[in-house]
């Protein structure tokens, strides 16, 4: 079987013994030209996994700061179409970084998937995470995702108990996101302690990686992360600083790019202290 | 056999099977945070189904609290100013509350206490639901949360301070366009980070599997009534009804006991706002096409990437971009002949009925109205048509002043 980025570079990171950082932005946010700008850059600035959110009218699962960075990007104009062109153009530089693309189903379903798949597979997509297909409905696109070789991440959540986490892992691939809190993006932190139980639970029952998301804003929260799992997501925390540099009219100061990777950077140094 | 078809070929009233599905409609498309409690739910409604003890306590709320059943009444001056038609209306505006709204609720909250849930939350648009779960957490004593968009909030007043005074916390929403869909967002985001103590008390027959179902079931009295309300009249069934169509919750009831019932017509109205042809309207299976939203598959109003637009109409409670699954798959099986009346067509009714009958309805059942003053006269006179009425007009008056360009 050939592996994927996103297997290749958590081998990666586990073989230099450290947490890998997950950065997350909304495709588009807060237009089509610093999206793709900022996204070049992530790399470089220590992002070892790109989550891009693909832009929706209703993310059910997000706080505030998602649900702004989402609204932003469709005003500009974005769709799923340009979602895909972003990672087109991202991957002519880069043939390394895994690219998962992160949403909801309606755009997906209303592209078609069978078109979707294999649009996002030439595009360079590594994986994908849609919030609103459960287990239960798998057959939609988890299935078929699989069978055109991409990993489909699952996220598992503190009701996630160990009767349900077999099937909630049954047809993860790539890594689990485990979702910290029972709540939305952005809000609420869990406890460190909770954390290391939960990923310790996870490691039970799966050899994957585990990545842990929601409510991580900080370089010392992405290090207590990078101690007990294998990456630290961050999202909310990066389109909060890039909202901070956007207008009531949709446009953005120059330095939204500049000062977003350097939040990065912080975010990337205290995953790469976490273990020494 | 069309891969859109129920287990059974010879009746529309078994579905959903397992998975939640009408059809292609319905699912569970909902984020894992909630899946496990999505379960539950599941579980625990067969079991009460299976209860006796909750079908008694259900029959003694209906008969002492909300009021039914309540009356199928032949409205003559209504018959007469049409001149074709017999013409029923299904007084649901007569509960306790003001609407239908209250048989669900009922449903729900005593489901919710069997469950051993805390605290209750819901959505509203026009705050007949709202106030229906206010008021069922006043007699419960559990603590409630109504979510209600912006835009609602400011053209349903009355409603919000009815919700104030049975003791509920009213959310405002200003997140997208502010009015029901935005609320039901707000909703699933409290569910997802209160999951433990809360019960989430969807108002219509949308949502993840089990809601559309358990909805319809609580909703079914309505129909089951005009079965034995209409033979006892005429000793027959009707031949057509009529109920009008947000998440379809009000129609649903009135529908699903007489869908294997060959003869009688069955129309939906939804809201048509400007009209149809203006792209300004509320009608999800006329002007809009299958999607995934707010944890079912069903027509939405969206646009060619996927996004949701917006519902526009008069009434806040037909306001909303899509329809409960089965709805869905019974305009596939064109089962159920769905239609859409104008605000404006919904405004003259509105008035008729407060003139000719003494009944001042809701916005929402002046769209099924609407419709009925379109067949009515062409139909025979002895065609037995029922309408429900499932809202009366108090909390619209305001709106309605204002759209009269009469200051109150």
């Amino acid at each position: 079987m050939t592996t994927t980025r996103i297997e290749r570079r958590f081998a990666a990171l586990r073989a230099a013994n450290r947490g890998g950082l997950v950065t997350f932005i909304t495709a588009g946010d807060p237009d089509y030209a610093l999206s793709l700008d900022l996204l070049r850059q992530l790399p470089a600035a220590g992002a070892d996994v790109i989550e891009l959110g693909m832009p929706f009218t209703d993310p059910m699962a997000d706080g505030p700061a998602i649900q702004a960075s989402s609204l932003r990007a469709l005003r500009s104009g974005m769709s799923l179409r340009k979602t895909l062109q972003l990672v087109t153009e991202f991957r002519k530089d880069d043939d390394n970084t895994p690219i998962i693309l992160m949403g909801y189903y309606n755009p997906i379903y209303s592209y078609g998937v069978p078109a979707f798949l294999k649009d996002a597979k030439v595009a360079g997509v590594d994986g994908l995470i849609v919030v609103d297909l459960p287990p239960e409905e798998d057959e939609e696109l988890c299935i078929p995702a699989l069978k055109s070789g991409l990993n489909f991440i699952r996220l598992a959540t503190p009701t996630t108990d160990d009767k349900r986490l077999p099937t909630v892992l049954r047809n993860t691939s790539g890594f689990v996101y485990y979702v910290s809190i029972a709540g939305i993006t952005g809000t609420r932190s869990a406890a460190s302690g909770d954390v290391s139980a939960a990923v310790a639970r996870l490691k039970r029952h799966t050899d994957l990686p585990v990545a842990v998301g929601f409510g991580v804003k900080t370089a010392d929260q992405a290090a207590a992360i990078a101690r007990v799992a294998d990456a630290a997501v961050v999202g909310s925390a990066l389109v909060s600083r890039i909202a901070a540099h956007v207008s009531e009219d949709g446009s953005a100061s120059s330095k939204a790019v500049e000062d977003t990777l350097a939040l990065v950077r912080e975010l990337s140094a205290g995953v790469r202290r976490a273990r020494q | 056999m069309t891969a859109s078809a129920p287990a059974s070929r010879n009746t529309y009233r078994n579905g959903p099977d397992e998975f939640g599905r009408f059809g292609m409609f319905g699912g569970r498309f909902v984020a894992e945070t909630l899946m496990p409690l999505i379960l539950e739910v599941e579980k625990a409604y067969s079991a009460a189904k299976a209860d006796p003890k909750f079908a008694e306590e259900m029959e003694y709320y209906r008969k002492h609290y909300i009021g039914r059943p309540s009356p199928l009444y032949f409205a003559p001056r209504l018959t007469e100013h049409f001149g074709g038609a017999k013409i029923y209306l299904k007084r649901d505006e007569l509960n306790h509350t003001g609407s239908h709204k209250i048989n669900n609720c009922m449903g729900q909250i005593l489901l919710a206490k069997r469950m051993g849930k805390k605290r209750i939350i819901a959505e509203t648009g026009a705050g007949q639901h709202g106030v229906a779960t206010a008021t069922a957490c006043a007699l419960f004593n559990l603590p409630c949360t109504v979510y209600m968009g912006e835009t609602d909030i400011a053209r349903q007043q009355p409603n919000v301070f009815r919700m104030k005074l049975l003791g509920a916390e009213v959310v405002p929403v200003k997140s997208g366009t502010r009015t029901l869909k935005d609320a039901m967002n707000e909703a699933l985001r409290d569910w997802v980070a209160n999951v433990e103590s809360t019960f989430y008390i969807i108002g219509t027959v949308a949502g993840p599997h089990p809601y559309p179902t358990l909805v319809r079931d609580f909703q079914s009295i309505i129909g089951e009534e005009v079965r034995w309300q209409m033979a006892e009249a005429e000793g027959r069934l009707p031949d057509s009804l009529v109920a009008c169509i947000g998440g379809g919750s009000n129609a649903m009831g009135l529908f699903h006991p007489f869908l294997d019932d060959a003869s009688v017509q069955i129309y939906g109205v939804e809201a048509g706002g400007d009209g149809v042809e203006t792209g300004r309207h509320a009608a999800s299976l006329t002007g809009g096409r299958p999607g995934v939203l707010h944890g079912n598959r069903t027509y939405l109003l969206q646009n060619e990437d996927g996004q949701i637009t917006d519902a526009h109409s008069i009434s806040a409670g037909l306001d909303y971009p899509g329809i409960g699954p089965e709805h869905a798959w019974l305009h596939d099986m064109k089962r159920v002949n769905y239609v859409s009346a104008t605000d404006k067509e919904a405004l003259e009714a509105f008035q008729l009925l407060s003139k000719l009958e003494g009944i001042i309805p809701a916005l929402e059942p002046s769209h099924a109205l609407a419709y009925v003053s379109k067949i009515a006269p062409k139909l025979p006179k002895d065609h037995l048509l029922v309408m429900n009425l499932c809202g009366r007009g108090d909390k619209d008056i305001f709106a309605v002043a204002e759209h009269l360009g009469v200051k109150l």
